[in-house]
């Protein structure tokens, strides 16, 4: 249907609607994030759902202590390399459609702790983040427009055709290899079928 | 508190067989420190925690240092025969000292204020010889910092009750406090290398080169 008509009858009082868009609509409004931090960012997530910045006006207030009934992983803190393969078991153990928001420095990169050797360089080397958030930690104002970014992304979600979700490709994975303690390092140190830097020139 | 000094007299006055070595520090803060041998480490431990002027009754921090073996050049004038003549030359003698693992405790009494008593114990080497008796039998709190130096410095304390790795996981293999660990080859891209990741970044290319 034509957006403009759409919009211009909504004016009149005729409200039509695609099954597609009442679908997505009920789903960005009641994403529950999985409860758990890591750590400093987890205070800024829990400011967050309190009161003052009152993340229930997004629907997202529920924080469930289960996998089994969360959306939305919010990978909040530094990931050690010990904490890894846990965070990747929780999220395969969450139902689909799932989200991954990685909030702070250290959950999209390693942050501070980047050189060294106990610190993962970034969730997004083993599950498929869909916002990051940079910050040190990032202020609860931030959190809510990663929301709004990943409300956004859902209501932009098609169900049907070529670009549709991976949860609603058959077959496409919904779990993803959990890491093994090796001798010297993670094995393997990323997944390469969800992280693949960009190789950037080199003189 | 007492100085380092009367510490050290009065441990001897317990402990006659005592062998004690007061290692100084010559910075500002001047916190020197005392080397206890390791087989006497418990006996003076124990004296310290219960002798009544002393009551150094709580250990706040634990810590492992990794010194490096050290080869010290000396130039030293020797007289030698050349084409005859007696002349005085230059030779350089080497000195290898081997490198150890220390283990050091900050010592303070609740009981009397006072402290820190710096403690130090160390190890023969850096390789079969990596080890020092535990001090958690004297001070119940040493016990999760010497499973720490243990697990980051590789150094076995004989006595402990329950060591193991502490912040690495069970399967890993190497101690990434020690100086001379290497890290996995993880490198990732940074816009702006300097200093030791400018070195990291260098390595990794290097590393790459050879495999192609």
């Amino acid at each position: 249907m034509d957006e403009g008509l759409k919009s211009e009858l909504r004016k009149q009082g005729v409200f039509l609607t695609s099954f597609e868009e009442l679908y997505n609509w009920g789903r960005k409004n009641s994403i529950w994030p999985l409860g758990f931090g890591l750590a400093c960012c987890a205070i800024e997530m829990i400011a967050t759902s309190m009161a003052r910045w009152d993340l229930a006006r997004f629907g997202a207030e529920v924080f469930r202590p289960s996998p089994r009934q969360a959306d939305l992983m919010i990978v909040a803190g530094t990931v050690t390399k010990k904490m890894a393969p846990q965070v990747v078991r929780l999220y395969n153990q969450m139902p689909e459609p799932k989200y991954v928001i990685a909030m702070g420095a250290c959950a999209i990169s390693g942050g501070p702790f980047k050189q060294g050797y106990n610190v993962l360089k970034g969730i997004d080397r083993y599950i498929p983040v869909d916002v990051h958030i940079p910050g040190c930690p990032p202020r609860p104002e931030a959190l809510l427009h990663a929301f709004m970014t990943l409300q956004r992304k859902i209501d932009e979600q098609p169900l049907s055709g070529a670009a549709r979700p991976r949860h609603l490709v058959a077959g496409a994975p919904s779990e993803f290899p959990v890491p093994e303690f090796g001798e010297h390092d993670l094995e393997p140190a990323s997944n390469p079928a969800v992280w693949q830097p960009p190789a950037p020139a080199r003189a | 508190m007492e100085s380092l000094e009367q510490i050290r007299t009065r441990i001897a006055a317990a402990i006659p067989t005592v062998r004690l070595e007061i290692v100084s520090n010559g910075s500002p803060s001047g916190q020197h420190s005392l080397l206890v041998a390791n087989e006497q480490a418990v006996e003076v431990a124990k004296f310290l925690r219960d002798a009544a002027e002393l009551k150094f009754d709580y250990v706040s921090n634990v810590t492992g240092i990794d010194w490096l073996d050290t080869v010290t050049k000396k130039i030293v004038k020797v007289k030698q025969k050349v084409e005859g003549i007696e002349r005085e030359v230059d030779q350089t003698l080497e000195e290898k000292k081997p490198g150890y693992l220390e283990a050091v405790y900050h010592l303070y009494s609740m009981e009397l204020k006072h402290g820190p008593l710096v403690l130090r114990l160390r190890t023969a080497d850096r390789g079969e010889k990596n080890h020092l008796p535990s001090l958690t039998a004297v001070w119940r709190g040493a016990e999760f910092q010497e499973r720490e130096i243990f697990d980051l410095y590789g150094v076995v304390f004989d006595g402990h009750p329950d060591l193991r790795r502490i912040l690495m996981w069970d399967g890993f293999k190497d101690f990434p406090m020690r100086k001379d660990y290497v890290e996995p080859d993880d490198y990732e891209y940074e816009p702006t290398p300097h200093d030791e990741v400018l070195e990291k970044t260098k390595q990794h290319h290097a590393s790459e080169e050879n495999k192609t």
